[in-house]
């Protein structure tokens, strides 16, 4: 009984939006950080897969916000994190959909953003206790 | 370039996104795999059943 409550006094050490922060940046991180290794390494395989297969479909990286789609894709893309950003500083991913698969690699990417959302809160309710 | 099919297409989105549901939506390891297992059987069952209704319609 004891080896958990010293587990769960080490990660609520700490900046308590840390977690989040670092789940948002790198998938998985979160998870890594509160040393929930099996689930973080899981919900990284998939966030990574995921994002890579789309840009192995020459998905389309949303740049800019034309219109109200370009928004709602750059918001997901955005959810990526450094996955993002280093795609975009790399020139990775198609500037414009020519071929139906990489309709399917832009939503790919976005859903993996979104993903990994969702693993990000999922880390920061594990660490204010919110989920056990 | 990686060039799927549609169905290709359909269970590796299901299988990723089945893995991040059911680890973020339920607490005990038993229950994330069962909610999984129910999310990806649900994500390609949807995409059959609307396939097929689709294909019936067009006809």
């Amino acid at each position: 009984m004891a080896t958990p409550t010293i587990k769960n006094a080490a990660a609520e050490q700490g900046f308590e939006y840390l977690p989040l922060i670092a789940g948002w940046l790198v998938p998985g991180a979160g998870h890594f950080l509160l040393r929930k290794w099996g689930r973080g390494a899981l919900l990284a395989a998939s966030i990574l897969g995921m994002f890579t297969l789309g840009i192995a479909m020459q998905g389309k990286l949303y740049a800019g916000a034309h219109d109200i789609l370009d928004i709602l894709g750059l918001a997901g893309d955005l959810g990526n994190g450094l996955l993002y950003l280093l795609s975009r500083v790399a020139g990775l991913g198609a500037d414009q959909v020519q071929v139906t698969t990489a309709d399917y690699g832009t939503r790919f990417i976005v859903v993996a953003g979104l993903l990994n959302v969702i693993a990000a809160v999922d880390a920061h309710n594990l660490r204010t206790g919110r989920k056990s | 370039m990686f060039r799927p099919s549609h169905f290709a297409a359909v269970v590796l989105f299901a299988l990723f996104a089945s893995v991040v549901f059911g680890i973020t939506q339920r607490e005990t390891p038993r229950r994330m795999v069962r909610y999984g297992i129910y999310c990806f059987v649900l994500f390609v069952g949807s995409a059959v059943v609307l396939s097929w209704l689709m294909f019936l319609i067009a006809r």
